[in-house]
């Protein structure tokens, strides 16, 4: 792709700029078509219709219509904000949770930046999206956004553990960080995913890495940091307008992000499930956004079906059952790997 | 090779700037908030030094770590308790005295040793991960479990002080 572009363009500097913004023209109808998607999913799972208006069928341009509203509306900056901080914060976050495409390999043609340590890029990256999220808390001067904030600080950095080691296990079986060698050693057919290697702890593994991710993007059971009935809408509170769409995308951004990650790991990332059929570059997107797709529709489906935790049952969740289920994980994997050696 | 030294200017420059930030603000949310910036711009130093590891290691456990902490504890002593936390100058001449002493050294070495160290080889992106834990495994094995096991007294130290103390 890389080659390809410079052959074209014969200029560096504009190549990696256009290498960097192809990922935006995926994440951006992906915003639009999930903020619409969650509100169909949400409805026919309450036995309600959802948008049925704008556009005619299905109300399928009903968000477009939104962010256009959103685009348009006065730039609101409250009084007693910290304008600097405030003004900053949505580009931080959105920042943060862009920069892990740069890793996400979309098709073996396609990766932001195939570097040899992408998944730990990806795991130390998402750490700016904390900070964005404290500053916006902060800045907002309310107190609804700053225990919003501080909840979503103090659950990202909890789940971060056994996401971590979730993923660690799987470096274990790959030998490598880099999301394409991963990729490659789950070609085939479907039973050469990760998910059923070294069963069933890479099984388990994947489990635990779902539900710790659910809680990284805040995301019910675990959306405490934003939870209506007690935060008014947590560390967004005071933001409106184009703002709020830039904290509302990148939240989206990090809901795929996560996914991706997900489906590279154990599903095989762009590898067609049956073996050769509809196998290549070409494919190896649409193989890729189906299985990004089928976690973010699992998401959705929980975020209509389950309650919300409680601060210490979060915390009993993360410390107590996921922390130790994922250190079974990482030592029956690590015995496995060295016995098969 | 033009790039590489734009890239180098910028990120060297948002490393300084934010660096004074942190130092000269008034308000300790600023300064906190600058430490992300500068933490940034030495990561991507490193990446410009072809050490890759190093450089994502750099920013989990600065910016993931110990910038989270540090902004927690800032934030939940000045806006929650609302104590007025501000900085400012005191013990000028001692502070001056290690200063110049920590910045001659650190020129005495740059100036003694930046002979030997030419621009990174051109190229595509090499590989330290391998290298590095191979280092740590083999050579330098005893340091590393010693730096794990003080580490573990820490959070156990931690966790002890934290415990609530049971009224018998």
């Amino acid at each position: 792709m890389k080659e390809f572009l410079l052959d074209l363009l014969h200029n560096e500097a504009l190549v990696y700029t256009l290498m960097a913004l192809l990922p935006l023209a995926w994440v951006v109808p992906f915003a639009l078509f999930a903020v619409w998607w969650e509100r169909k999913i949400s409805a026919h799972m309450q036995d309600r219709l959802g948008p049925m208006r704008t556009g005619g069928y299905h109300g399928w341009a009903q968000t477009i219509a939104d962010i256009l509203k959103l685009i348009q509306k006065e730039d609101i900056i409250p009084s007693a904000a910290d304008r600097k901080l405030f003004i900053l914060a949505p580009y931080l976050v959105f920042a943060g949770s862009y920069a892990a495409y740069a890793a996400i390999p979309f098709s073996a043609a396609y990766v932001g930046s195939g570097i040899n340590i992408g998944l730990f890029y990806v795991i130390s990256i998402s750490s700016i999206v904390v900070v964005g999220l404290l500053m916006a808390g902060w800045a907002s001067n309310n107190k609804w956004s700053l225990f919003g904030a501080m909840r979503s600080a103090a659950q990202i950095v909890s789940y971060e553990i056994p996401v971590a080691l979730a993923i660690l296990a799987v470096v274990m079986v790959a030998g490598s960080f880099d999301l394409q060698e991963i990729n490659r050693l789950q070609s085939g057919w479907f039973w050469n995913w990760f998910l059923f290697q070294k069963f069933p702890f890479l099984f388990l593994g994947s489990l635990i890495y779902f539900v710790a991710s659910l809680a990284e993007v805040n995301r019910t059971p675990f959306d405490i940091p934003e939870a209506e009935s007690e935060l008014v809408a947590g560390y967004h509170t005071e933001y409106g307008g184009m703002r709020f769409a830039l904290l509302f995308l990148s939240e989206y951004a990090n809901m795929f992000a996560v996914s991706a990650i997900a489906a590279t790991l154990f599903l095989g990332g762009w590898n067609s499930p049956f073996g050769e059929w509809l196998s290549g570059p070409f494919w190896g997107v649409f193989w890729f956004l189906t299985k990004g797709m089928t976690f973010i529709f699992v998401q959705m489906w929980l975020r209509w079906t389950l309650p919300r935790l409680r601060v210490d049952q979060l915390m009993y969740v993360g410390w107590k059952v996921l922390i130790p289920f994922a250190f079974v994980v990482v030592i029956g994997v690590g015995f496995w790997v060295m016995a098969v050696r | 090779m033009q790039l590489f030294d734009l890239v180098f200017y910028v990120f060297a420059l948002i490393t300084l700037i934010s660096g004074c930030v942190v130092v000269f603000s008034k308000n300790i949310i600023y300064s906190a908030f600058s430490l992300l910036f500068t933490f940034f711009g030495v990561a991507a130093l490193y990446v410009l030094l072809h050490a890759d590891f190093l450089a994502v290691t750099q920013i989990l456990i600065y910016v993931g770590g110990i910038l989270v902490l540090l902004l927690f504890g800032v934030m939940l002593t000045n806006n929650v308790i609302s104590v007025d936390m501000k900085t400012g100058t005191i013990q000028a001449i001692p502070a001056l005295i290690i200063a110049a002493v920590v910045a001659g050294t650190l020129a005495g070495l740059s100036y003694s040793t930046w002979r030997g160290v030419g621009v990174p080889a051109a190229g595509g992106p090499q590989t330290t991960t391998g290298t590095l834990g191979r280092m740590l495994m083999t050579s330098y094995v005893i340091p590393f479990e010693i730096a794990s096991v003080v580490l573990l007294v820490a959070l156990i130290g931690a966790a002890m002080t934290a415990r609530r103390h049971r009224n018998s």
